[in-house]
């Protein structure tokens, strides 16, 4: 369907895909109206440093901002902040605010991100229990990270470790709680898992893998301690959860638009209603690299949808779709993946882990699909462009660290 | 503060103030300033924030460390002056600093 005339653009959530969008929207050159509706009351914002630089009090606040307020006025963008979109109609095309306000749109971007998911057990709203996934999350821990208080952090994901890492270097004394038999085990393999839990633990946090929480416990409404599966009581100041998001589809879903664990488009964005487009954490995408549907959680897939999506609706060519790629940064770590390694049946690891600087490739029939690369950018940006073509490189050749990285990929490019 | 002129591939020029202690990439990316994408907003994992820095500024600009210089090795048309903006700190001694942005940042 041809939107290049639209003349009202709405955008539903206030992330990274909505910044995105609006600023490709008008570099694209639409002229129309274009409105951001968030619930948050903050302009659009950049989350990865609320578990990393932000929470650690190294960068302002004002850095988290990808745009000036000025920057919305400039460019005739209305942002509604603090504003609860509660349902659409489709058919006539409006867009439902709380408290009864309505916007009319000729093309309707969901933008919704995600939430974290919540603790199934007692004691999950006791005062002292935090998500981290807002500015307001981080505003509410920071005062409370003191040295000597005693933190435990639900779940060993990336955003678990990257606030323990915080805390640990703030001086509190951590523990992590994880489920699995080893930390970040949906998201990568036992090379990387190992080498993280072995670098929390010789920074001094306690990490218990295969432990199953049972409840929270609180003294006056504040949390107290931290009751395991097996009754052992673990003392808590402050409790983070972080185990896991789920996408914000329900506006979508109760509209009657194809949802399964997340909005589903294609390609460019669209969504099974041809006026409506999904961009972000709450989008499920094809993943053209990968050959199947998926959703990314990640600021590279906020960015390259926004993108899409603007490029679709103003009826411009798709811009490439890039591999996806992610990072993580603990202690004096950076971790750089490109690439998704679900289903890999190689694992090449090159260079030392017990340098801190080595990197784990997934390969799969030969092919390789992803890499995870600690402290090695050749590493990481070498890859990105190899998964994007295909590449077939032997292991003995990839574990050659003699072999500079440019020299793997120029060859494999030949 | 520092005035900062950028010029894009086709030659066009912008200055805008930068204040001290920014980035270089922020002061371009609050501006608009096209031809920077910066998609990891400055934490040096992306590489999409690739300038070449005026030979003149070249020392204030300050050196790379190790991080910059291998993500700068896989950039496109690198040339001995290119710099990642995510990690050139503005200050007073980068007044009138021209920093010129490659065709792609990708």
């Amino acid at each position: 369907m041809d939107l290049s005339g639209a003349k009202r653009i709405v955008i539903v959530g206030a992330g990274q895909a909505a910044a995105q969008a609006v600023q490709s929207l008008r570099q694209g050159g639409y002229a129309g109206e274009l409105t951001i509706v968030g619930d948050e009351t903050a302009l659009p914002y950049q989350r990865p440093p609320l578990s990393k630089a932000y929470m650690k009090g190294e960068m302002a606040e004002e850095r988290l901002y990808f745009r000036p307020a000025a920057w919305y006025e400039d460019n005739k963008i209305d942002v509604m902040l603090g504003s609860r979109v509660t349902s659409l109609d489709r058919a006539a095309r409006i867009v439902h605010i709380e408290h009864g306000a309505e916007l009319p749109y000729d093309a309707l971007i969901l933008a919704t991100g995600s939430r974290p998911r919540k603790l199934p057990c007692q004691g999950a709203d006791l005062t002292g229990v935090h998500d981290l996934r807002t500015l307001s999350d981080v505003e509410r821990i920071r005062p409370q990270m003191v040295e000597g208080r005693r933190m435990v952090i639900i779940g060993a994901g990336y955003i678990g470790l990257e606030a323990a890492a915080v805390a640990r270097t703030m001086g509190l004394d951590v523990t992590v709680l994880e489920m699995a038999p080893r930390v970040l085990a949906r998201v990568t393999s036992p090379v990387m898992s190992e080498f993280y839990a072995a670098e929390h633990t010789a920074k001094g946090v306690k990490i218990l893998t295969s432990t199953a929480l049972s409840h929270l416990e609180g003294k006056d409404g504040q949390i107290s301690a931290a009751v395991l599966a097996d009754g052992t009581q673990l003392p808590a100041d402050i409790v983070l959860v972080g185990i896991g998001i789920l996408p914000n589809e329900e506006l979508a879903k109760e509209a009657g638009i194809a949802c399964s664990n997340g909005i589903l488009t294609d390609r460019d964005g669209r969504t099974s209603d041809p006026h409506v487009f999904a961009a972000g954490d709450c989008a499920s995408r094809p993943l053209v690299h990968y050959g199947r549907t998926g959703r990314l959680e990640s600021v590279h897939n906020a960015i390259e949808q926004g993108k899409l999506v603007a490029a679709a609706i103003l009826g411009q060519p798709r811009p490439a779709e890039d591999c996806p790629w992610f990072w993580s940064d603990q202690y004096d770590l950076k971790l750089q993946i490109a690439g998704l390694s679900t289903d890999y049946d190689t694992i090449v690891v090159r260079g030392d882990p017990e340098t801190r600087k080595f990197a784990a490739f997934y390969i799969r029939n030969g092919t390789l699909i992803a890499v995870d690369a600690v402290n090695s950018p050749p590493e990481f940006l070498a890859s990105k462009k190899l998964i994007m073509t295909g590449a077939k490189i032997a292991p003995e050749v990839l574990s050659d660290t003699s072999i500079p990285m440019k020299d793997i990929a120029a060859k494999a490019a030949a | 503060m520092a005035k900062i002129t950028y010029v894009s591939h086709d030659g066009t020029e912008r200055t805008v103030e930068a204040k001290n202690g920014e980035s270089v990439m922020e002061a371009a990316i609050k501006n608009s300033i096209p031809g920077i994408d910066a998609d990891c907003g400055g934490a040096c994992a992306c590489a999409t924030c690739h300038v070449y820095v005026d030979e003149a500024f070249l020392d204030k600009a300050g050196t790379q460390e190790e991080m910059e210089k291998s993500m700068l090795d896989f950039a496109e048309n690198v040339r001995p002056n290119s710099r990642l903006s995510c990690q050139i700190k503005v200050s007073d001694a980068l007044d009138g600093l021209r920093v010129s942005t490659p065709e792609s940042q990708h």
